[in-house]
């Protein structure tokens, strides 16, 4: 089984991760699911990561970056993954 | 358990026994931290893998099996992986973890089709429409290859604690 380059931490429900879920399946990503508790002292694993812990996070080991705000992360995918990225640079 | 009187015998299975391989299975395995989607070849190729099937979490016999998983230091080993499995939900089985201080892994299955793959299903008198897996311990090689089994005739019933020791040690 090949182990997929990205892991998205999330939260069950939490439409911001929902928000890069749909980005993530929109470029046809292959992506890890590593659920998480609502409780923000039980997020130990996403804290170590991002140094925060909040979710949604991702980890793309094909480019090294870790990060975590919906916002950025779709950001991030859109530069690294979408039309922006195949079409100039 | 000595008991007094008559206990409620199970009716026969065709569970997997030494020499079969069984059944490879995915679903939500929950660790202290997240839990996400691993299957069990995934962990038979690092390691040999102790499948325990248990009663729901909150039931009492899965409180006591993984008191005594926990105390015999089983999860402490290095060459082996003891892993848990019931129809609670990964959030019961975040509770169980930190409330037993049990570093362990468990799957998810409410659905219980995994219990029935190995054929090992208890039907529960009483809540309608509920099964779950009935107390078994299956030790697995690297090739999910059944090196030891143990599946509950009575009801409640647990493991043999010292075979399931002696078969880790064989592994």
């Amino acid at each position: 089984m090949n182990d997929p380059a990205i892991t998205l931490y999330r939260l069950q429900a939490c439409p911001f991760c929902e928000r890069v879920v749909r980005k993530l399946e929109a470029y046809d990503l292959d992506y890890r699911s590593r659920f998480v508790e609502p409780m923000h002292s039980d997020r130990d694993a996403v804290a170590r990561l991002t140094g925060k812990r909040s979710v949604p996070a991702i980890v793309d080991e094909s480019t090294g970056v870790t990060m975590s705000e919906s916002g950025n992360i779709v950001a991030y995918l859109e530069a690294t993954y979408g039309e922006r990225s195949k079409g100039g640079a | 358990m000595d008991l007094p009187f008559e206990v409620v015998d199970l009716p026969e299975t065709d569970h997997p026994e030494v020499g079969d391989r069984v059944p490879d299975f995915e679903r939500p395995l929950v660790n202290t931290e997240f839990w996400e989607d691993v299957s069990l070849s995934a962990l038979t190729d690092e390691a040999p893998v102790v499948l325990v099937f248990h009663p729901m979490d909150g039931a009492f016999p899965a409180t006591y099996i993984w008191s005594e998983i926990r105390d015999r230091g089983w999860l402490d080993r290095e060459h082996c992986q003891v892993v848990g499995l019931s129809v609670s939900s990964p959030y019961e089985h975040a509770d169980l973890l930190e409330r037993q201080g049990v570093d362990a892994r468990l799957y998810s299955d409410p659905s219980n089709e995994v219990a029935e793959q190995f054929d090992v299903v208890n039907d529960l008198d009483g809540m309608a429409g509920v099964s779950e897996p009935r107390p078994a311990v299956f030790a697995l090689d690297g090739e999910r290859v059944v090196q030891y089994a143990w599946v509950a005739e009575e009801w409640p019933e647990f493991p043999d604690y010292d075979a399931v020791e002696a078969a880790m040690d064989e592994l």
